[in-house]
C-alpha cells in the first residue's frame, strides 16, 4: 500500500458511525444506521449491496451534497485528518472537487445539456482555483483541461472542449465525467457505479481506464457498484452493505475466498446481471421500509439463520486480521465458521 | 445545418398559416349578412348608387377574383380603402398597430423582468413564506381577467390617487406624432424629447401592468416549476459536488435550462395576450388595433377587418418564429439536431 500525504499511515477517509435520516411524508426514514468505513491512501475500496441499501446516500454524505433538510447527518467523517461534518462551510466547500472528487454515474444526465463541455470544465477549475488562491490564466486552465481530456483518451480534445454534450456519445461523455473528476488533481475519488448506463463493452473500457488512472496517479478510490466481477478485478478491499449497515468487510481476496455473512453469501450465490442488474434472485423478500426498520440485525426477516439473539444488533466480529462480519453466527464464543 | 432547415421549414409553415388565415377571414367577411355598400351609403341611398359603389368596390365580381385582387394588393402592402375612414387601411394601421405593439412589448418586458425572478425566488425558497406569497400572487395574476385588473387600477391609481393618467397614449396638451417607428417611447428618445418620453411612459404603465399580470403569473409559475425540476438533475448535484458556488449554480446552471419551458409557454401565452390587449385597450382608450378593429367590424368595413386580422396574425406567427429561433439559441439540442431529445 502506498502511503503519502500529511496523515502518513492514517486513512485518507474515515467514516465513523455515520447515521443519515430523512424526514419523509411517512415519517423519519432511518436510512444509514451507523456506517463505519476506511479508505487508505492508494487503496481501491469497493462498496457493494443491492439497490436501495444506502450506497449513494453514503457517497452523498461523504461529498457533502445531501440536502438538509430533509437529510439529518450524524456521526463523523474524517478526511485527511480533518473532521468534515463540523468544519466551517468555506473550508468544506474548498475540498469539493479538489482533494476529494467524484465520478458521476450517468453520462446522459450528469452534464448540463445547454453549456459547452469546455465551459463546464472551466468552471470546475476556475472556482477550485479561486478557493485555493491559485492564480491561473484562462489559457493555462484551458491547457490543463485539454491535457486531462487527452488523459482519459478522448480523441481531439480541442473539439470536445467546444462540443455540447448532445454531440458526444455516452462513452465519450463518461470519459468527460472522469476528466472532470481528475481536473484538480484529487487524492481521493468516489465513483458511483460509473458506466452502468452504458453498454457492456463501453462500460468495460471505462472501468479499465478508471482503474489505470487510479493506479497511475496513486489515488485512493471508493467505488460503488453492483458488479461483483468489477469488485474482484478493481478493488483491494470490500464493504458489503445491507439496509444502511455495513454487514461484512475485508480484503477482496478474503471475501471472495470465503464470504461469511449470510447476506454476502446470498449475494455471491446469484450471478450478477450483465448491466449491473438490480435484482438478486437468490434472496427472498425485499429491503425493509426505512421508516420502520427491523430491530437488531436488519437482515433477520430475510435470513435463513435468524434466531432470537438476532433481534439485538450484532457488533462486528473478526474473522481474520482483515475480514470482519456483523453477524451473530460469527460471535467468538460459538465455534462456527 | 439541420437547424437552418428547421428554421426554413418553420418559415414555410408560417407563410402557409398566413395564407390560410387570409382565405378564411376573407370568406367569413364576405359571407356574413349585410351589404357593406349599403351600410356605407346609409338607408337613404338609391339602389343605383349602391350598385355603383358595389361595382367600384369590385363586389359584383366572382369571389375568387375578389380574393386574387385583394392578395395582389396585399403583396404590395396595399390593404385597400377603408369604407369608414375613407383612407387607405395601410395608413390607418400604421398608427394603430404600433400603439398595440408598444403596449404588448411593454407588457412582455414587465412580465419577464418580474416573472422570472419571482419564479427563481419561489423555487429557491420552496415551501417557505416567500414561495407561498409568490404562488398566491402568480395564481391571482393568472386567474383574474386583465380587463378587470385594468378597471381596478384605473379606479384606484387613476381616479382616487391621481398617480397616473388613465386614458390614451399621451396627454392631449402634448403634441407629438411618433412618426419614425410609431412607438412613442422610442420616437421621443430619438427626437430627444424627455418630457414626451416621460408622459408616454406614464400613460403606458397602467395598461401594460394590467396586461402583464396574467403573463407575469404564468412565467413565474413555469419558471418556478422548471427550476425545481432542474434542481433535481444530476448535473446540478454535480455542480454542487464540484464546489461551484450556489449563486453560479442557480443563475447559470439552473436558470438557463429552466428558461426553455418558459420560452415555449411564452409563445402560447402570446395568443391570449393579444386577445386581452384588445380589452385593455378599450378600457384605457388606447388608440390601438382594438378600437379600430371593433369599429371596422360594427361597420362591416371589409378591408379594415382583413387588415387588422392579417396584421395580428402575422405578428403572432412572427413572434412564434422568433421564439423558435430563441429556443435554438438557448438549447443546443434543438440547434444541433433540429429537435430536443
Ligand atoms: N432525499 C431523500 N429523501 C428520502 N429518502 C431518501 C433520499 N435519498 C435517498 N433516500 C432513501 O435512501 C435509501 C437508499 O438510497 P440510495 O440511493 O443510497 O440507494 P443505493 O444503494 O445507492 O441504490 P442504487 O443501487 O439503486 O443506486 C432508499 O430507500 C431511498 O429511498
Ligand atoms: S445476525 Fe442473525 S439475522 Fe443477521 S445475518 Fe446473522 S444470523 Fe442472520
Ligand atoms: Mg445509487
Amino acid at each position: 500500500m502506498t502511503v503519502s500525504g500529511p496523515n502518513k499511515g492514517g486513512p485518507v477517509l474515515r467514516v465513523d458511525d455515520l447515521r443519515v435520516a430523512f424526514s419523509t411524508f411517512d415519517g423519519v426514514a432511518d436510512v444509514l444506521s451507523g456506517v463505519d468505513l476506511e479508505v487508505h491512501p492508494g487503496q481501491r475500496v469497493g462498496l457493494v449491496g443491492e439497490s436501495g441499501c444506502g450506497k449513494s446516500v453514503t457517497m452523498r454524505a461523504i461529498m457533502g451534497i445531501l440536502a438538509s433538510p430533509p437529510a439529518r447527518v450524524r456521526g463523523r467523517i474524517t478526511f485527511a485528518g480533518e473532521e468534515l461534518l463540523t468544519m466551517g462551510r468555506a473550508q468544506r466547500q474548498a475540498l469539493k472537487g479538489t482533494a476529494m472528487s467524484m465520478v458521476f454515474q450517468d453520462p446522459m444526465t450528469a452534464l448540463n445539456p445547454v453549456f459547452r463541455i469546455g465551459e463546464q470544465l472551466t468552471d470546475v477549475v476556475r472556482w477550485a482555483d479561486r478557493r485555493r488562491g491559485l492564480r491561473r490564466t484562462a489559457s493555462e486552465r484551458r491547457a490543463r483541461i485539454l491535457e486531462v481530456l487527452g488523459q482519459v483518451r478522448l480523441p481531439d480534445p480541442e473539439r470536445i472542449f467546444d462540443a455540447y454534450p448532445v454531440q458526444l456519445s455516452g462513452g465519450m461523455r463518461q470519459r468527460v465525467l472522469i476528466a472532470m473528476a481528475l481536473l484538480n488533481r484529487p487524492r481521493f475519488l468516489i465513483a458511483d457505479e460509473p458506466g452502468t448506463a452504458l453498454d457492456v463493452t463501453t462500460q468495460d473500457e471505462i472501468l479499465r481506464l478508471l482503474n489505470e488512472l487510479v493506479r497511475d496517479e496513486g489515488l485512493a478510490l471508493l467505488m460503488i457498484t453492483h458488479n461483483l466481477g468489477v469488485v474482484r478485478e478493481m478493488t483491494d478491499y470490500v464493504y458489503v452493505m445491507y439496509a444502511g449497515n455495513v454487514v461484512e468487510h475485508g480484503t477482496t481476496d478474503a471475501i471472495f475466498a470465503a464470504p461469511a455473512h449470510p447476506y454476502t453469501r446470498a449475494l455471491f450465490a446469484c450471478v450478477p446481471k450483465l448491466s449491473g442488474g438490480r435484482a438478486y434472485a437468490g434472496i427472498e423478500g425485499t429491503l425493509p421500509d426505512y421508516t420502520r426498520p427491523p430491530e437488531g440485525c436488519r437482515f433477520h426477516p430475510r435470513c435463513p439463520h435468524a434466531e432470537a439473539r438476532c433481534f439485538e444488533r450484532p457488533p462486528s466480529f473478526d474473522l481474520g486480521e482483515q475480514h470482519h462480519s456483523a453477524c451473530w453466527l460469527h460471535a467468538p464464543t460459538e465455534a462456527k465458521s | 445545418m439541420e437547424y437552418f432547415f428547421f428554421i426554413v421549414r418553420r418559415l414555410m409553415w408560417s407563410l402557409l398559416v398566413l395564407v390560410g388565415l387570409s382565405i378564411v377571414i376573407f370568406m367569413i367577411a364576405r359571407v356574413v349578412p349585410g351589404d357593406p355598400a349599403r351600410i356605407a351609403l346609409g338607408p337613404l341611398a338609391t339602389t343605383e348608387q349602391v350598385a355603383n359603389l358595389r361595382h367600384k368596390m369590385g363586389l359584383d365580381r366572382p369571389l375568387y377574383v375578389q380574393y386574387a385582387v385583394y392578395i395582389g394588393g396585399l403583396v404590395r402592402g396595399d390593404f385597400g380603402q377603408s369604407l369608414l375612414t375613407q383612407r387607405s387601411v395601410a395608413l390607418d394601421l400604421r398608427t394603430a398597430f404600433p400603439a398595440t405593439l408598444e403596449l404588448v412589448l411593454a407588457t412582455i418586458v414587465i412580465a419577464t423582468l418580474l416573472g422570472i425572478p419571482t419564479g427563481v425566488l419561489a423555487a429557491r425558497f420552496k415551501d417557505t413564506w416567500v414561495d407561498n406569497i409568490g404562488r398566491v400572487v402568480s395564481l391571482l395574476g393568472v386567474v383574474t381577467p386583465s380587463f378587470f385588473i385594468a378597471l381596478l387600477l384605473q379606479l384606484l391609481v387613476g381616479y382616487y390617487l391621481h398617480f397616473l393618467p388613465v386614458n390614451g397614449r399621451l396627454d392631449p396638451s402634448v403634441s407629438f406624432t411618433p412618426d419614425i417607428t410609431g412607438l412613442v417611447l422610442v420616437d421621443a428618445l430619438i427626437r430627444g424629447q424627455p418630457g414626451v418620453w416621460f408622459d408616454g411612459l406614464r400613460h403606458l404603465l397602467l395598461p401594460a401592468i394590467s396586461l402583464a399580470a396574467a403573463s407575469l403569473g404564468q412565467i413565474a409559475r413555469i419558471t418556478r416549476s422548471s427550476m425545481i425540476d432542474v434542481s433535481r438533475k444530476d448535473y446540478v448535484e454535480a455542480a454542487r459536488a464540484f464546489g461551484i458556488p450556489d449563486l453560479v449554480t442557480t443563475f447559470k446552471y439552473m436558470l438557463k435550462p429552466s428558461f426553455i419551458p418558459t420560452l415555449t409557454i411564452l409563445g402560447l401565452e402570446f395568443a391570449s395576450l393579444l386577445g386581452n390587449a384588445f380589452l385593455v385597450e378599450m378600457v384605457f382608450g388606447w388608440p390601438g388595433m382594438a378600437a379600430y378593429g371593433v369599429r371596422a367590424i360594427l361597420h362591416k368595413d371589409f378591408n379594415a377587418i382583413m387588415g387588422v386580422v392579417m396584421i395580428t396574425g402575422a405578428f403572432f406567427v412572427f413572434v412564434n418564429l422568433l421564439i423558435d429561433v430563441l429556443l435554438g439559441t438557448v438549447d443546443p439540442r434543438i440547434r444541433i439536431r433540429g429537435a430536443r431529445s
